[in-house]
Order: C-alpha cells, then sequence, then structure tokens
C-alpha cells in the first residue's frame, strides 16, 4: 500500500501545484518540496520499520495487487524488493534535491514546471515497482511525456531540437517494447489454455528458449532499455536533452531515467529471456565496452560543459551494460553500486553546471577559468565529484567500477582490460572539467559570481555524503540487493 | 597495541576534515597547529608502536587491525584493515616522522599563502592515503592509497592554480600515473581470477603453489604489478611527469615526489615479493628498467639549469637503483636506500625550497651563486644533503646503502656486470652533478641578492634532517666492515634474504672501485665547476645540441607528443559533433527530403485534386476489371 | 437495350459533363454548379435503379441526394461568399490555400 502511497502523493502533489501556482508562486514550490520529502520519508521509515527483512536480501519485501482490468488481464500490481527499493531510494532523493535545485531557476509556468517534475517522478517510481508490464508501459509513458515538456518549455537555446529527439528515440524503444509486451502476452496465453496475463511473475514462467521468435521478443525490450540506458550508438539523443534540459531536468534524465533501462534490463530481459539473453551477451558487452571508450572520447573534445557531462554518462553506461551481461554476481552487484553512484556523481555535476550557468550564463568552458579563486566552496565540491566520476577509491563510483571489471574480466579478460583503459580516459575528460572551468586565471572581467548559498550548500552536502557512504561502506547495498542479484546470477 | 593502528591515519585524516571543512574561518596559527599536529600525533604514535613492535614483536611479525568490512560480495572479500610488519613499519615512520618535519617547515614557508588551509589540508589527506597504501593488508585498500596519494600529488602539484603550466604539469601527473594505475588494477583482476584474493597475506601464501615458477600468468601479473610501480615511481617509460612536478610548492616536491609517494612502487614490488621471485623474467626487467633509468634521469640531471629539476631527475635516477636492487633480488638494500634517501632527498628539496624563497622565487642555479656566506645553515645541510645523495664514502647515509646496491648489482644472484657497470655510471654521474650543484650555488659570486633569512622553524628541520642524512646509515653496515645489520635483520622477517652468487668476488675491491668513482666523479666536477669553468662547458658549441637533448629529459616529452597527445586530441577533434549522430540526423534530413517531394504533390489546386480522385477511381476500377 | 439502361447511360454522361465541368471551369461558382449536375447525375441513377429492382429505396436515395445537395449549396454559397470577400476574385487557379 505504501508504493501505492507514495505515487499518489507525488501525483496529486504535481496537480496541487498546478492549482496552487495560479494564485501563489512560492506556495506552489513549498507544496512540490512538501509533496517530494512525503514521499521520500515514507520509503525511509518503512525501511527504519522493516530493517531486518530488508538486510536479510529476502526477495519480495512488498506486494500489493489489485484487479483493474481483469478482462484483458490487466492487473493493478506493484512489488518491491531490494533492488526496486535502493532505486526508489534514489529516485525520491534526487526528487527532492531537483526540487530544490529548481527553487530560483525556474520563473516561468512555474506551477506547470513542478506538475511535471512530480509526475516524471511519480512515473519513474511507478516504473520501478510495476509488477503488471501493462501497467509498466503506462508507467513508462507517464514520465516520458512530462519529462518531453520539462526539455521543451524551460529548456535552453536549441530546446525543441532536443526535446524532439529525446521523444522520438525514446518513443521508438517504447513502441518496440509495447509489440514485445504484446507478443508475449499471447504467447503466453496460448502456451497456459487462454490464461491471458500481462502480469509479470505470470509471464516469468512462459517457456521460449532460444528460438528466433525469443531473440526478436528479447530484442525488442532491450532496444527499448538501452536506447534508455543509453548505448552506443543509440546514445545521440541524450547530449543533446542533457545539455537543453533545465538543471532539474538533466539532474532527473542523468540521475533516474537512464537508471530505468538498466533496471528494466536487469528485472525483465534476463529473467524473461535467460537463453536468448545469454546468447547476445558477448555482443552486447562489446557494445558496453565501445559505449565507455567512444563516449570517454567525445566528452574529451566537448566544450559545452552540459553536453561534456552527457557524454561521460555514455561512457559510465557502458560500465552497466558490460557488467549486466556479464552473468556474475559480483557484476551485478556492481552495477546496482553504478547505478547509484553515478546518479548522485554526475547528478551533481548537473547541478553544478546548473550554478554555474546560473552565475555565468554561459555553458561553454572555454569562457570560464580560474572559478576556484571565487568560489572555492564550489571548486572543492567539484572536486569531489570530478574525482567521482574518474573512480577514485573512497568515492561510491570506484566500488561500482571495480565490481563490474573484476566480474567482467572472468568471463572476457580482453573486454574487461579495454574498459579499464576507459578508466584512463576518465581521467583525460575529468580531469578536463577542473583545469578549464575551476584552474587557470580568472577570466570574468565583471564581479566574480558568488558561491554557493546555504540552498545550493543541503544539494550539494547531502550528495557528497552519499557518494563518500557508498564509496566506503557500501555494504547495506549489496546485502539489500543480494536476493535479486543471486537470482539472476543463477540464470 | 593493536588499537594504535587506526589512530595513525586516523589522525592527518582528522586533519583533513576539520581544515576542509572550516580552513576557512580559522587563524593560521590554528591551521598551522591542526595541519602540522595531527602528523606529529601520528608520528609520536608510530614511534611508540615502533618501539614496542622492536621490544617484544608481535606473533606472526605483525599486527592486524579490522576497521570495518568494506565490500563483500560473492566470493570476494575486502576489509579496511590494517596490518604492520617490519616493512610497513619504516615506511610509516620515514611517513610520518619526515612529513611530520616536513609540515613544520610548511607552516613557516608557507606562510604568505592566502591558501593556508588549502595546503595543510590536501598535505594531510597525503599523509593519510599515503598510511593506507603502506599499513593496508589487501590489494583493493593499497589501491585506495595508491590513487589517494595520486589526487593529492595533482591538488598539490596544482596548488597554484591560476597558473595554466601548473595545471598542466598536474594533469599529466595524474594521467601519466592513471595509466600505471589502470595495469596495476588489471593485475590484480588477474591475481583474483588466478587466486581468488586479493588479500595479501592469502596471495603470498598461495602463490607458490598456485603458479608455476616463471610461468606466463604469474609473468603477466607481476609485468602488470611493475608497470603500477613505474607510473607511480617515476620509471622509464612513465618518468615524465615528475620533472614537470616540480611546479608544486617545494615542501611538497620534498614530501611527496622525493620522500614518499615515488617510492609507492618500491613498496609494492617489495611488499608482493613472493609473486615477483616467482616469475624471474619480470625479476630482470625490474632490474634492466631501474637501470636504464638512473643512467638515462641522471644525465639528464647534468644538463638542468633550474636546482629543482634537477633533484627532480636526482630522484628518478636514485629510485632507479631501488628498482635494480629489487630487480636483481636485494630486497632489503632496496629497501634502505629508500630508508636514507627520503632523509637527504626531503632535505635537499626543503633547503631548495628556502633558497629559492630567499631569492625570490629564483629557480635558475646559474642565477645563484655565492650562498656560502650568505646562508650557512642552509650550506651546511645541503653539504650534508648532497654528499649523502653523490654518495660520500663513509660520512654520508647514501653511501652505506648506495655501496650495497652496487655490490649486489654484481654478486647478487640476479646481478651481472652489465647492471653493475650502469650502476658505476650512475654513481659517477650522481657525484657530478651533486659537486655542480653545490659549487654552482654556494661557491663563486652572487648573482642574485638575499631578500631574508629563513626563520628558524625552517632551518631546525633541516639541521634534524642534516643530521639523520649522516647517521641513517649507521644502522647498517657492509658484511666486510663490522657487519652490523640492525636494519635488515627486521627487514628480512618480511623480505627474503639476498640469494649471493657463488664464488662472489671480494667485496673490498668493488667498495673501493664505488669510492673511487665517487670521488672522481666530484673531482671532476670540480675541475668543471670551480670558479668560472662551469660557463665555459656551459657555451660549449659542440656539446649544445647533447645538452638541449638531455635538458630536455632525453625529448620524451617530444615523443609521447607525437606519438600520444597529438593523435589522441586529432581523434577527439574531428568526432567532436559525432559521427553516430550524423547518421540520426541523415535520417531525419531524409524524411525531410522525402516530406518535400511528396509535398510536391499537395499543390492547393483543386482541379489538380480532383484528377488526382478520378485517377484513383479509374485504377481501381481497372483492377476490379481486370482481377 | 432497355429502358433503365437507358436512363443509367444518360446519368453517366450527365456524371461525365459534371465532372468536365469542375476540371475545366476556372470561376468557383461554375464548378459549384457542376458538381450539382454530378449529384443529380448521381441521383438519376439511383432512381433509375428504384425503378429496375421495383423498390422504394432509390427515390428515397434520391430524397436523401436532394437534402444534401440543398445543404452543400447552401453552405458552399457562402464559402463562395467568404472566399470571394477575402480574396476579390473567383478564380480556383489562384485560390491555392489548400496548398499549406
Amino acid at each position: 500500500m505504501i508504493l501505492v502511497w507514495m505515487i499518489s502523493i507525488l501525483l496529486i502533489g504535481g496537480v496541487a501545484c498546478w492549482l496552487v501556482a495560479q494564485r501563489n508562486q512560492l506556495a506552489c514550490k513549498w507544496t512540490a518540496l512538501v509533496a517530494v520529502i512525503a514521499a521520500f520519508l515514507l520509503p525511509i521509515i518503512w525501511y527504519i520499520q522493516h530493517t531486518p527483512a530488508v538486510g536479510a536480501g529476502n526477495n519480495w519485501l512488498i506486494d500489493y495487487q489489485v484487479k483493474w482490468i481483469p478482462a484483458y488481464g490487466i492487473g493493478f500490481h506493484l512489488a518491491m524488493d531490494g533492488l526496486g527499493f535502493i532505486m526508489i531510494l534514489l529516485t525520491s532523493l534526487l526528487g527532492v534535491l531537483a526540487v530544490l535545485c529548481s527553487w530560483n531557476e525556474i520563473r516561468e509556468k512555474t506551477g506547470f514546471f513542478f506538475f511535471n517534475l512530480l509526475w516524471t517522478l511519480a512515473g519513474i517510481g511507478g516504473v520501478f515497482v510495476a509488477m503488471d508490464l501493462f501497467l509498466f508501459y503506462f508507467f513508462w509513458e507517464v514520465m516520458l511525456v512530462p519529462m518531453y515538456f520539462l526539455i521543451a518549455i524551460w529548456g535552453d537555446f536549441n530546446r525543441r531540437y532536443a526535446a524532439y529527439k529525446f521523444f522520438i528515440f525514446t518513443q521508438t524503444g517504447g513502441l518496440l517494447m509495447l509489440l514485445s509486451i504484446l507478443a508475449l502476452y499471447f504467447i503466453h496465453g496460448q502456451q497456459h489454455s487462454g490464461n491471458y496475463t500481462f502480469d509479470y511473475f505470470a509471464l516469468l514462467n512462459t517457456t521460449l528458449g532460444n528460438g528466433a521468435t525469443a531473440r526478436w521478443i528479447m530484442l525488442g525490450f532491450l532496444i527499448a532499455f538501452v536506447i534508455k540506458l543509453p548505448m552506443v550508438p543509440l546514445h545521440s539523443w541524450l547530449p543533446d536533452a542533457h545539455s537543453e534540459a533545465p538543471t532539474a531536468g538533466s539532474l532527473i534524465l542523468a540521475g533516474l531515467l537512464l537508471k530505468t533501462g538498466a533496471y528494466g534490463i536487469i528485472r525483465f530481459v534476463l529473467p524473461l529471456f535467460p537463453d536468448a539473453s545469454a546468447s547476445i551477451a558477448w555482443w552486447a558487452m562489446l557494445l558496453g565496452v565501445v559505449g565507455i571508450v567512444y563516449g570517454a572520447l567525445l566528452a574529451y573534445a566537448q566544450t559545452d560543459l552540459k553536453r561534456l557531462i552527457a557524454y561521460t554518462s555514455v561512457s559510465h553506461m557502458g560500465f552497466v551494460l558490460l557488467g549486466v551481461f556479464a552473468f556474475r554476481q559480483m557484476a551485478l552487484q556492481g552495477v546496482v553500486m553504478q547505478l547509484l553512484t553515478h546518479g548522485v556523481s554526475t547528478g551533481a555535476l548537473f547541478v553544478l553546471a546548473g550554478m554555474l550557468k546560473e552565475r555565468l550564463h554561459t555553458r561553454d568552458i572555454n569562457q570560464m577559468g580560474g572559478l576556484w579563486t571565487a568560489m572555492p566552496r564550489m571548486g572543492a565540491l567539484a572536486m569531489v565529484f570530478v574525482m567521482a566520476s574518474l573512480g577514485l577509491p573512497m568515492l561510491g563510483n570506484f566500488v561500482a567500477e571495480f565490481l563490474i571489471l573484476l566480474g567482467a574480466f572472468e568471463v572476457s579478460p580482453v573486454l574487461a582490460v579495454i574498459a579499464s583503459a576507459g578508466l584512463v580516459l576518465s581521467a583525460l575528460y575529468s580531469l578536463r572539467i577542473m583545469q578549464k572551468v575551476f584552474y587557470g586565471q580568472i577570466q570574468t572581467i565583471t564581479a566574480p559570481p558568488a558561491d554557493v548559498s546555504p540552498r545550493e550548500w543541503i544539494i550539494m552536502a547531502s550528495l557528497t555524503i552519499a557518494i563518500v557512504f557508498l564509496g566506503l561502506y557500501p555494504q547495506p547495498v549489496f546485502d539489500i540487493v543480494s536476493g535479486v542479484v543471486q537470482q539472476v546470477a543463477r540464470l | 597495541m593493536n588499537q594504535l593502528l587506526a589512530y595513525i591515519p586516523a589522525f592527518p585524516l582528522l586533519g583533513f576534515i576539520l581544515l576542509s571543512l572550516f580552513g576557512r574561518k580559522l587563524t593560521n596559527p590554528v591551521i598551522a597547529i591542526i595541519g602540522a599536529g595531527t602528523v606529529c600525533l601520528a608520528a609520536i604514535t608510530t614511534i611508540v608502536l615502533g618501539v614496542s613492535f622492536l621490544q617484544t614483536p608481535p606473533q606472526g611479525g605483525a599486527w592486524q587491525q579490522l576497521l570495518w568490512s568494506w565490500f563483500r560480495v560473492g566470493t570476494l572479500s575486502v576489509d579496511l584493515s590494517l596490518r604492520i610488519d617490519a616493512l610497513t613499519l619504516i615506511f610509516i615512520f620515514i611517513i610520518t616522522f619526515v612529513g611530520a618535519l616536513i609540515h613544520i617547515y610548511s607552516t613557516f614557508f608557507m606562510r604568505h599563502d592566502a591558501d593556508y588551509a588549502r595546503f595543510f589540508a590536501s598535505m594531510n589527506l597525503f599523509v593519510c592515503s599515503m598510511l593506507l597504501l603502506v599499513m593496508a593488508d589487501n590489494l583493493v585498500l593499497l589501491y585506495l592509497g595508491w590513487e589517494g596519494v595520486g589526487l593529492c600529488s595533482y591538488l598539490l602539484i596544482g596548488f597554484w592554480y591560476d597558473v595554466p603550466s601548473n595545471c598542466r604539469a598536474a594533469n599529466k601527473a595524474f594521467l601519466i600515473t592513471r595509466i600505471g594505475d589502470t595495469a596495476l588494477l588489471i593485475g590484480l583482476f588477474l591475481l583474483f581470477k588466478e587466486l581468488g584474493s586479493l588479500n595479501m597475506g592469502t596471495i603470498l601464501q598461495q602463490a607458490p603453489k598456485h603458479f608455476v615458477s616463471g610461468g606466463a600468468s604469474i609473468t603477466l601479473i607481476t609485468i602488470l604489478l611493475m608497470v603500477g610501480g613505474m607510473g607511480k615511481s617515476a620509471q622509464l617509460p612513465l618518468q615524465t611527469w615528475l620533472p614537470d612536478a616540480m611546479a608544486g610548492p617545494s615542501p611538497v616536491s620534498a614530501l611527496i615526489h622525493a620522500a614518499t609517494m615515488v617510492t609507492a612502487g618500491v613498496y609494492l614490488i617489495a611488499r608482493m615479493n613472493g609473486l615477483f621471485q616467482l616469475s624471474p623474467v619480470t625479476m630482470a626487467i625490474v632490474a634492466i628498467v631501474g637501470a636504464i633509468t638512473l643512467f638515462v634521469a641522471g644525465c639528464s640531471a647534468l644538463a638542468q639549469t633550474d636546482i629543482k629539476r634537477i633533484l627532480a631527475y636526482s630522484t628518478i635516477s636514485q629510485i632507479g637503483y631501488m628498482f635494480l636492487a629489487l630487480g636483481v633480488g636485494a630486497w632489503s638494500a632496496a629497501i634502505f636506500h629508500f630508508f636514507t634517501h627520503a632523509f637527504f632527498k626531503a632535505l635537499l628539496f626543503l633547503a631548495a625550497g628556502v633558497i629559492i624563497e630567499a631569492l625570490h622565487h629564483e629557480h635558475n642555479i646559474f642565477m645563484m651563486g655565492g650562498l656560502r656566506k650568505r646562508m650557512p645553515e642552509v650550506f651546511l645541510t645541503f653539504l650534508a644533503g648532497a654528499a649523502a645523495l653523490s654518495a660520500l664514502p663513509l660520512v654520508s647515509a647514501g653511501f652505506y646503502s648506495k655501496d650495497a646496491i652496487l655490490w649486489y648489482s654484481w654478486s647478487a644472484a640476479g646481478g651481472n656486470p652489465v647492471l653493475w657497470l650502469m650502476a658505476l655510471a650512475g654513481a659517477f654521474i650522481t657525484a657530478l652533478y651533486s659537486t655542480r650543484l653545490m659549487l654552482v650555488v654556494f661557491w663563486g659570486d652572487m648573482r642574485s641578492p638575499v631578500h631574508e633569512q629563513p626563520d628558524k622553524g625552517m632551518i631546525i628541520p633541516l639541521i634534524v634532517l642534516a643530521f639523520f642524512s649522516v647517521t641513517a646509515g649507521f644502522i647498517e653496515w657492509p658484511h666486510n666492515l663490522f657487519h652490523l645489520t640492525l636494519f635488515s635483520d627486521q627487514v628480512q622477517q618480511v623480505l627474503p634474504q639476498t640469494v649471493m652468487k657463488e664464488n662472489e668476488p671480494s667485496e673490498w675491491l668493488f667498495q673501493g672501485i664505488a669510492a673511487l668513482v665517487t670521488l672522481s666523479g666530484v673531482y671532476l666536477g670540480y675541475v668543471l665547476y670551480y670558479g668560472k669553468s662551469g660557463v665555459r662547458w656551459q657555451q660549449s658549441p659542440g656539446l649544445s645540441a647533447t645538452r638541449d637533448f638531455l635538458f630536455s629529459g632525453w625529448k620524451f616529452d617530444q615523443l609521447y607528443n607525437y606519438v600520444f597527445v597529438k593523435p589522441y586530441l586529432f581523434l577527439t577533434r574531428i568526432n567532436k559533433g559525432d559521427v553516430i549522430d550524423k547518421l540520426y540526423n541523415a535520417i531525419a534530413q531524409g524524411s525531410m527530403r522525402l516530406n518535400s517531394w511528396f509535398s510536391v504533390s499537395q499543390n492547393g489546386s483543386l482541379r489538380m485534386y480532383i484528377v488526382g480522385v478520378l485517377a484513383g477511381i479509374l485504377f481501381i476500377i481497372t483492377l476490379q476489371l481486370l482481377l | 437495350m432497355n429502358s433503365a439502361q437507358m436512363v443509367l447511360m444518360v446519368a453517366a454522361v450527365l456524371f461525365a459533363l459534371g465532372l468536365v465541368g469542375v476540371l475545366t471551369r476556372k470561376n468557383v461558382i461554375f464548378m459549384l454548379i457542376s458538381v450539382e449536375i454530378m449529384l443529380n447525375a448521381a441521383g438519376m441513377a439511383f432512381v433509375a435503379a428504384g425503378a429496375k429492382w421495383q423498390q422504394p429505396d432509390g427515390q428515397i436515395m434520391f430524397l436523401f441526394i436532394l437534402a444534401m445537395a440543398a445543404a452543400e449549396v447552401s453552405v458552399g454559397l457562402a464559402l463562395v461568399l467568404q472566399i470571394y470577400h477575402q480574396h476579390k476574385t473567383m478564380d480556383v487557379d489562384r485560390l491555392r490555400e489548400l496548398r499549406d
């Protein structure tokens, strides 16, 4: 029931924001903040109450099921396991921060903005807990459409183009997934004497083997998810969408939307089509490695700060693909960790880029430089997250990448070695950020920009604590997801 | 005693946290007390531990303390767990003790800098990471420290970030060491795949059973570990970052780029001795790399004019000696050279820092001169350091450690005459450039005025270090002379004994040759540089090409620039717009084109539409009739 | 050839005439009239068919067509008036608003 509450708080909060904003802009912001904090506290309170069960790595922690459209076997089925819980936690944390970082940035149509923001969050939350494929698809679209508006209305200069591109790419994937869902639905119905259902647990019993049908259905799912991930060569929507979106949009895109792709692979592709996905595992790993290297090369060349960070996401998500298709427990644990830490670290970098843009009105790193003098605190914060993104131990990303590479190395040493070379490239682009933005002589002729404000301080401090905690004591996360991971790795 | 282990890295960590959170609000004296005090506390803790280690050695030769479990996933279990044995103890002693002296020195050296707190925060973090590196009981924690020191090195080289060349130097240092680090990481993966554990104890225990001596996999693993060590320790071909790293403040060069961090590679190889011994090929490579490096870097040091770059090249060269010793299997000699080198090289850098500050940031030695009279304390301490560097017989610490290496490079099981000759040539060059440095800086005419005399607080660390530069060697005498082996007795609890060749030649003879070579190097330096003669050599046209070649560090930078940097930049530049995106744009453009073709038919003429409808009807009817 | 076929022939000729009128005329009003002719041709075909099968449906259909034609003419003429007000012309070749 708590899941329903969480999603409905966000949905109702979004509508409330829109209504309140007609009267009072400030009240609208507070409504949004209260809604996301409430949605954040719910899973935490629940966690505190149920710690032992969660820590033990039990599989299904919450299961809520009512009939929705029984004629077609569609149910309103929400369930949460360790993986879902971790993702929900990340969603709600980044949700709070997204509201906070749009506090001053959004000046037009505030109500509609927060409506879209909260609905996207609700969609993402729903994606992580929906256990009915029809419902899953529904949430998949719920998170997509408001995101489109976020980019298209509050984006930067080239926002239309970016928004269309984002929409077309994701929608193409979504439609392929819909086809696959339907195909699965019918095949299952025929196999189980007319028991047509969209329920995830029922569909798990579908026997598909490794025939051409299974391959095609699997590809439908996989393409939808790897577009979101994104995988090279399906990544090209990402830099545009990330760089044009408002700060909160970039934060949610990088921190959460990309994760739905990885989550989908772990939750649906591998368990539903174990044989078919094993048969393409090597290719998927190869594409993951290509993504690591290619994303890093592109990131180094960029001069637009947000675009640069966007390409680093391509590189980091390559690790996810590599780890998932290694089919090793260690690599999968690393993948879950990577989802968390990438959400935190790249999200933080986007927030930083947003702060810089707010102060300097540019995203071009050639026009920045020497900002450490004016903003030592922001420089230090940037250093933390730049180091996180190049995989410095002590910070979470290292644990994730280390485990992924260690797991992948057992399967394919060559690919793992090339991926490790990506670590050198990641140092190249990460240091470039520091060098271009914070080092050197200060360039702005006007008054030096102000350092971090208290509101920004809260955002960055919570992200910093999160990334350091994940780097030094990641064990709780591993324990929580161990049940899921063991099940998937056994396939 | 076990419980004290965590305090050693915890004190500097505490300093780092305090300074990075509240550094901007604190006054300079408070910052100095936190910054230097925490390291001093760590040093005191170390000494307490060290004394009790020597009095009552722990069972199994090591103390261990588990802090918490870092991560346990599947069969991999990595703990944040510290371990101290004799080898580690030597390293943490140097790190905390020399580190504390350098911190005290820095409180005066950096007193005018606006970013006082940032400096000490980074230095404290460095000490903490370095301690974790050497105290780690598993390779992942070692890697944490390994990257942590890399980060601090990066932060401190780029400390004066408003000068672009400093940032470039910082980036270069980070990247080149990162290449080594990645090799090390791959080595860890391979080790885990083979042995299923990353705990050092387990690895060293299982390796002899699991690996065939000289087999392919063990050779590959050790080569990867060695490349990791080469990156951090600035060995050929990954040495180019260290001379540029001198862009950082002098205390940084003393602590990070001379005494501690750059010897991390030596530590790694010594720590993993069980693996390296299984692979004679790698051992030979380590020795050869060391020998070549010590020669190449020594030659480069001869041609430098920047006082800190001379010292930087000499650091590379001295670490080359350590690698050589490791490679021939003279484990304790390598560690002993690390031990003495830390003192005298830290001393030289700190003294250089004093000189540079006194002469208003003058780095060029040919603009110095005549400082013997004006700065007598600095002169005397520098002399002690330079004597140790050039290994003057009997009166300097450097003699005892370097002589052992020279001796083993011939007589140890892995040694051979070529290595010995290289090392001997290196010794000659070392003596030559040390003498050149001394004579040009301290004798002759004064070419720059001395602006201010150094503080007492900066001189005291120099004197302490000078004392150790002379006396640190006395704890280990050659076999034929007193045969005092305090140092190697301790080290050999951890490291294997050096295996000697059968029917070894007389050690006296080798000591004599080494001493003679050193003295002749000093004499040649005296001839060339005493009085005006140094200038003549410098201006000789025939030598200038060689000099430029050596000055640029054997053109390694240019080579890498052409082979790696330029192609990489070219590749990234041409692909800035992402070719794959072009493909999607082409698809989009294709549909636009189709749209424009089809929209020709939509011309707004009603008549055309009706003709179209009619044609359609006729077509359908015809179809109907035909079929 | 019986009478039904004759009537159908006449209807076809009428329809063709109307079509040609729509295609060749430039003036919108003439085009409207031509459309009326085509409608009537269709109506005639319905009547002929009704007579042939002895069913009332043909006549009923024609009544529908009459009503529809009346509505169409009124709407059409209103549009024509508007077009004339806006563009000051009745020439379809110059009225290419449909293009975009």
